[in-house]
């Protein structure tokens, strides 16, 4: 992949079907050299089925792949030795120890011995597994076990990597870790290709941000420009007890200029082109009966662009894969 | 890309993590063992009838021994989705699957010898043909390691691959003329016997170890190297239909 005009990833109209379930529909993206590109979007939503179908683990029924500019729609074998793959659950053996199965994953892309065990050791120390490089796989945190997953999709140093997830189900001190290794890949020029549900994680990380929901992409564009119209907004956030039903209503007829929304546990969100005072406002919901417990200005962020754009809460998003990654980052 | 690298890398992580293992080792030592002194015992004909169940006691180690561990090294694996890094490996499947294979081809060849050298004690093998012996025994573990693979293959969940393997190796055994020659089989099951691979390792090592075989040699060895392909080109398409989605 020496010419730089030529994507990393180039996706056509690629369609995936099981059964009854549109997995992904017509999903046409670039992915340029070097990038570092989000796909983001709730469970079930044809993330990991793009994936495959990018890797070879999987087969379109329609569309067209190009990696580095080969064609893999027909042959996913043909650009593999460019790829890594990071799964979105470790999938490396538990009955090796730390040390060989990245030896092994390294032996795959056909290194030799004398490159692959000095790269290994590499890998263990930079990612902060040198201790336990060789203790078993199997008896490694869940923190570790992603660490290494990591190392072992990295192993060959490929051009393109494809990571599923990779800080779902860690504890908050390996994720931020983790985070920090794919901002120095990317640094080092590795086109990186991430999907996942963590919103703010795709903000820091990632250059352009693709939303896939239902197998359907509803939105590509640069975190910046994603962000701005919002950020164009004013946002002010009332937390606020014995919220009766109609207040809603009273404000929107009290105040015309604004835009109110109800969110849950008692929070209404204002919203403005130009900046507002808040007196008016608690001064009219304390008259109406309501207490104001605290008035903030909302910085907005990918997630509100995210919510506005999918019509789904993050947080819910959150909690559903935490819950089955039995875990949280 | 140097694909021996891979393929040499893939056998001997397989032979390290589940062939050389002691419970495997022991298997494979005590299962011929077993079945050796069980046909001597119920022949009651003395060490005179060694070399005549040699053959069968030779077939059923390899057979056991090829298929036990592919329902592990593949559907396990598979299962545990670390099958899916050895797809993602830039190899071409055919090698892949062949180094996949090579330890159960490996661990049945070492089997079907563990018979022969107890047999070398109590007779005299001198007679035998080793190079019609060696090939069929080589044929024989590639054959039911395919069987095997095909099984394993055709299978999502490890204990459907041991079950489906034993409905296939115990028939076998009363059905491949292992100890019992076909003709005394009854009419209705004897076709049967001829489109079963080891029928034909079986008639090849009656021949080379002087017992009398019942089809030319030159046909068991293009019949049993047909079943080979044909077995392996069943199992690679088994995968691409069912494991790449």
């Amino acid at each position: 992949m020496n010419d730089p005009s030529v994507d990393a990833i180039a996706v056509h109209k690629l369609a995936k079907r099981f059964g009854e379930v549109q997995a992904v529909a017509d999903a046409s993206f670039e992915v340029l050299q070097g990038e570092l590109y989000g796909f983001l979007g709730p469970n079930g939503a044809g993330k990991t089925t793009t994936i495959n179908m990018l890797t070879g683990l999987a087969r379109p029924d329609t569309g067209k792949i190009r990696i580095a500019g080969i064609d893999c729609t027909g042959n996913p074998k043909a650009a593999q030795h460019l790829t890594g793959v990071v799964p979105d659950e470790s999938n490396l053996y538990p009955e090796l120890t730390g040390f060989d199965n990245l030896c092994f994953c390294a032996a795959l892309y056909g290194m030799k011995k004398e490159k692959r065990e000095p790269r290994a050791r590499n890998l263990l120390e930079r990612f902060g597994l040198a201790d336990a490089a060789n203790r078993k796989f199997a008896g490694y945190s869940k923190g570790m076990k992603r660490k290494l997953t990591i190392a072992a999709g990295i192993i060959h140093d490929p051009q393109i990597l494809f990571l599923d997830e990779p800080t779902t189900g860690i504890d908050v001190a390996s994720a931020r870790q983790v985070r920090q290794l794919i901002a120095d890949l990317h640094r080092n020029g590795t086109t990186i290709f991430l999907t996942t549900h963590y919103i703010e994680e795709a903000e820091r990380l990632c250059g352009r941000i693709a939303f896939i929901v239902g197998g359907e992409i509803v939105r590509i564009d640069e975190v910046a420009n994603l962000i701005q119209p919002i950020q164009e907004k004013h946002v002010t956030q009332f937390a606020v007890s014995n919220l009766g039903p109609s207040l809603p209503g009273k404000l929107i007829k009290a105040f015309p200029g604004l835009i109110f929304k109800a969110l849950a546990g008692g929070l209404i969100r204002v919203e403005s082109d130009t900046p507002i005072g808040v007196g008016p406002l608690v001064r009219f919901l304390e008259n109406q009966g309501a207490e104001v417990n605290e008035a903030r200005r909302i910085q907005s962020s990918l997630e509100d662009v995210f919510v506005r754009v999918t019509g789904i809460e993050a947080g819910t998003m959150r909690k559903e894969k935490e819950k089955k990654a039995g875990g949280g980052a | 890309m140097k694909w021996w690298i891979a393929f040499w890398n893939i056998l001997v992580k397989d032979m390290r993590a589940y062939y050389l293992k002691p419970p495997n080792i022991s298997w494979g030592l005590i299962f011929p063992l077993a079945w050796t002194g069980m046909f001597f015992i119920k022949s009651g004909r003395g060490l005179e009838s060694v070399l005549s169940v040699l053959p069968g006691v030779m077939v059923v180690s390899i057979l056991f021994g090829t298929t036990s561990m592919l329902s592990v090294t593949v559907t396990f694996e598979k299962k545990g989705r670390s099958f899916d890094r050895l797809l993602l490996a830039p190899i071409p499947l055919e090698l892949l699957m062949l180094a996949k294979t090579s330890g159960a081809i490996l661990f049945g060849t070492a089997n079907a010898f563990i018979p022969i050298i107890l047999a070398a004690f109590l007779t005299d093998l001198s007679q035998a043909a080793w190079g019609a012996v060696i090939p069929a025994i080589i044929l024989l573990a590639v054959t039911s390691t395919f069987l095997g693979l095909f099984i394993a293959v055709s299978v999502s969940e490890v204990f459907e691959a041991q079950t489906f393997s034993n409905f296939f190796r115990f028939p076998m055994i009363f059905l491949c003329g292992l100890f019992f020659p076909i003709e005394r089989l009854p009419v209705f099951l004897r076709p049967l016997s001829y489109v079963l691979p080891p029928t034909y390792g079986t008639d090849i090592l009656h021949g080379a170890f002087g017992i009398g075989h019942a089809i030319p040699i030159p046909i068991d060895f293009a019949l049993l190297i047909v079943f080979c392909i044909g077995l392996f080109f069943l199992s690679l398409r088994n995968i691409q239909k069912r494991w790449i989605i």
